[in-house]
């Protein structure tokens, strides 16, 4: 067992770090830059049972810290996922992969993500109940227990594998959404997906993104990710996958030490492409600095006596 | 696409709001005529995707208009400063298809990314006409440079007030064999609408990483979704929907 080795939900991870969906495509794009087989895993583009072209552009502003992004779940629909993007990315990636899953029902749900679960190389089902810039799905599902009980207990039933529910910021009570998934038999918890948020346009008046609001992400959230990881890994029994702004191998351990398991990285593989590589390589010598000898030996010191 | 650190080695002023900016080291890549690049520039978070010039040797040349943030810390960059760039992003003119007569269009910032394009097809042989489109005399740039590579130049602006009085649309030669534009969108559907050959138009949008991860400059075509910054920046006339 090497210094990063983690474990999630029964896989073991050679490290924590896993890119998280919408901002590493089906991995390709990065395969051509760096052997992306060093990373623990990653999740894929979240994907819906019919094909979606998401959002009119402008989908993408910036603000300080971060970005905001209102894509709307762009995806070929699961068929194609399956017989074009999942071959491909066989060549290139050669670890069970985290499948991303999102719709707009809960039978939406139920069809993409037993679709998925058939798929030799599907780790995880990550169940998307957060997405901000889908209407009448997507985060709707997440931001009531009842609703997200409902998504994850039918997901769970209707596959073999680990169900992972990735839920939203946008709420008061990130605990209540939390049990609920837990209730409903969720092996994990992956959070934060992004926050609302918007910018205006000084020029015209009008909102900058085509659709009014969009997801922030990028180093601005990480605190408040940081927060909401703290308290969902101190009230659930399964553990907790943190994201949220992570940039380096120090927020990493941050994270690590609020109560994560692992750690998804997002919007920072956009502006470095390299990032998670850079990361996964700094790592030892930033535990070394703070006298870890294993990742695991920190999950969550941060809230114990 | 690599990524490269490269130096800041010139800055000159071409109008009151557009700059050109020479940089060098982008070593052993290999970078197309309509291909972009994307600048980290300090302290702002998302890369700037920008136009190549022109690449030639160690050197790349960009020429960019400053209209926001970005733009505006680029424009502050001085020789020997460093700048993160990804390079080798899109993917480019197809050089292949111009025949022996092409037309290049551009309009405004539209202009810089035809120049490495015309430099190209003049040392493969062919005829170059370009028209460059501007509003004003003031704003006009780079008739000089066309002119030294040996390309026929028009230059129009719509005022008057240098070239030929009009829009691009106005100065269409008779006979082209191809054509390349890149420019506002308006011009570019009054050229979609009034070129008699098939052609190019190289496309703009807000990107967010700028190599095909993100998604979030995805426009809808003849052929499905596409990324601007990954299938385009350059889109054939046939796989565009402008016709309405």
């Amino acid at each position: 067992m090497g210094r990063l080795t983690t474990e999630l939900c029964g896989i073991t991870l050679d490290n924590p770090i896993i890119p998280a969906s919408g901002t590493f495509g089906y991995g390709y794009e990065f395969a051509q830059l760096y052997d992306i087989n060093m990373l623990g895993t990653f999740s894929f583009k979240g994907t819906t049972k019919d094909p979606r072209f998401g959002n009119p552009t402008p989908r993408i502003a910036e603000c300080a810290g971060g970005m905001l992004n209102a894509v709307g779940l762009q995806n070929p629909g699961v068929e194609k996922v399956i017989q074009e993007e999942l071959p491909k990315l066989k060549e290139v990636f050669h670890k069970p992969v985290m499948a991303n899953v999102s719709g707009f029902s809960v039978d939406d749900y139920v069809y993409t993500s037993r679709r998925l679960d058939q798929e030799e190389q599907v780790g995880w089902l990550e169940i998307n109940i957060s997405c901000p810039n889908v209407h009448g799905g997507g985060m709707s599902f997440g931001t009531d227990p009842d609703c997200a009980y409902e998504v994850i207990h039918a997901v769970r039933e209707a596959v073999t594998k680990p169900v992972i529910a990735k839920l939203s910021p946008n709420v008061t009570d990130i605990i209540a959404i939390a049990k609920a998934c837990e209730a409903a038999g969720a092996d994990a918890i992956s959070l934060i997906n992004t926050m609302l948020g918007m910018r205006i346009n000084l020029r015209t008046g009008k909102p900058l993104l085509a659709n009014v609001t969009g997801g922030l992400s990028g180093p601005a959230v990480f605190p408040v990710a940081l927060r909401m990881v703290y308290q969902t890994a101190r009230a659930v029994n399964i553990p907790v996958v943190g994201m949220g702004g992570v940039t380096s191998a120090e927020d990493v351990l941050e994270m690590m030490m609020a109560g994560a398991a692992a750690v998804e990285v997002g919007a920072a593989n956009l502006v470095n492409p390299y990032a998670c590589q850079k990361i996964i390589e700094d790592l030892p010598t930033v535990m070394d600095r703070y006298g870890i000898k294993h990742l695991t030996d920190i999950i969550g010191i941060a809230g114990k006596e | 696409m690599k990524q490269r650190i490269l130096t800041v080695t010139e800055m000159r002023q071409l109008t009151p709001d557009v700059f050109e900016m020479k940089l060098t080291g982008i070593e052993d890549a290999s970078i197309l005529p309509g291909q972009f690049v994307n600048l980290s520039i300090s302290n702002l978070f998302l890369r700037r995707p920008i136009s190549v010039c022109d690449a030639n040797g160690n050197e790349l040349k960009l020429v960019y208009r400053v209209v926001g943030e970005g733009t505006e810390r680029l424009r502050q960059y001085k020789a020997q400063d460093t700048v993160d760039v990804l390079v080798e992003l899109g993917n480019g003119y197809d050089l292949t298809r111009s025949g022996e007569q092409p037309l290049l269009i551009g309009g405004g910032v539209g202009v810089p990314p035809l120049y490495y394009l015309a430099r190209t097809l003049i040392g493969q042989g062919k005829q170059v006409t370009a028209i460059l489109g501007f509003n004003k005399a003031e704003e006009c740039f780079y008739e000089e440079e066309f002119q030294k590579l040996g390309v026929k130049t028009i230059v129009t602006t719509v005022d008057g007030s240098y070239g030929q009085k009009g829009f691009v649309t106005d100065a269409l030669p008779e006979v082209y064999s191809y054509f390349y534009a890149c420019g506002p969108m308006p011009m570019m559907k009054a050229l979609y609408q009034k070129t008699t050959t098939s052609g190019e138009f190289s496309l703009e949008e807000r990107m967010g990483c700028g190599f095909g991860a993100c998604m979030g400059c995805s426009i809808q075509t003849k052929n499905g979704p596409k990324r601007v910054c990954k299938e385009g920046p350059v889109f054939r006339k046939e796989d565009l929907l402008w016709d309405d």
